[in-house]
């Protein structure tokens, strides 16, 4: 599903650049950037998956309003929407791989947006989880001047039962 | 700081340790960063009584964060033009990551030096996660 806006936020960085652990100043501090090769503040190379936050109707993000299926007090109950990673009654598609080529820089106050293009699907018999439905989809990541940025290839895997 | 192409052989290797006992509350911080809610990372009724699973598992996503530190921290700010990977097997809260690459190939492509990777990334019991490769350039 494409983005059609992804501010990019220097808040938004420091935060994700902390969710993996990463106190490199290049991602939080304006001044040390300055400083740096690049000149500015830039995400982390697995950034632009945070576009996700920006996705309309994303379906691993709660929608305001709407039934969600993840666990209240107890099991909601509530069947989750087609689409994405995930899992209900055994079977669950999981990312299997992921792949960025890195184009022109990104920085803060960049607004992106995405193109999707179809990848190929192939299928075949896994190890651990039956019968596997692997799909790829290519995401082409633009800037406000309409510069590629980013490409990012992803591949997802449908598999019959519990992987463990 | 860049890495050099005269400073580079093939064969060389970086590593790090770049998760240590993960906690679920990283798991969280990375569900609120990067967007994706999945239940299955964070939420341990859902994964265990609806999905069946033993416990929350990290993102996938989120263990090719953890090892894009170690290259970044080793090919320099803003140098990686490739960078992809395979998710290998799940990671556990509990686990520790150690993140390795390894020197394949020096290049020059286009008038530009270019040093080609590949990345591996393992946790405690020795069992790779990650498998991946990346490109970066150089000075030089």
């Amino acid at each position: 599903m494409a983005t059609e806006h992804f501010p990019i936020e220097a808040g938004h960085i420091m935060l994700f650049a902390r969710s993996i652990g990463d106190a490199n100043p290049i991602y939080h501090d304006a001044e040390a950037a300055a400083q740096s090769e690049p000149g500015h503040v830039i995400p982390p190379p697995t950034f632009v998956q945070a576009s996700a936050q920006f996705t309309e109707g994303y379906v691993l993000r709660p929608e305001i309003g709407q039934p969600w299926f993840g666990s209240g007090k107890e099991p909601s109950g509530v069947q989750r929407q087609p689409g994405g990673e995930g899992g209900d009654s055994g079977g669950t598609g999981f990312h299997a791989e992921q792949h960025y080529e890195y184009h022109a820089p990104i920085a803060p106050g960049d607004v992106l947006h995405t193109v999707e293009k179809p990848g190929k699907s192939w299928e075949r018999e896994g190890r651990r989880g039956g019968a596997l439905k692997f799909s790829e989809s290519i995401t082409e990541y633009y800037n406000q001047d309409d510069v590629l940025v980013v490409t990012a290839r992803s591949v997802g895997v449908q598999t019959s039962r519990v992987v463990e | 700081m860049a890495l050099s192409k005269n400073e580079l052989s093939v064969g060389d290797t970086h590593e790090e340790l770049v998760v240590e006992n993960l906690t679920r509350t990283q798991i969280i911080q990375y569900a609120g960063a990067s967007g994706d809610y999945n239940p299955l990372h964070t939420d341990e009724i859902f994964t265990t009584k609806v999905a069946g699973y033993p416990t929350v598992f990290a993102h996938g996503m989120l263990s090719m964060g953890v090892t894009g530190k170690m290259l970044t921290n080793w090919v320099g700010d803003g140098r990686l033009t490739k960078y992809g990977v395979r998710f290998v097997a799940q990671v556990w809260p509990g686990d520790s990551l150690t993140a390795k690459a390894t020197v394949e190939a020096i290049r020059e492509e286009d008038g530009v030096s270019l040093v080609d990777l590949s990345v591996s990334t393992t946790n405690q019991d020795g069992a790779e996660v990650i498998k991946g490769s990346a490109t970066a350039r150089l000075d030089g």
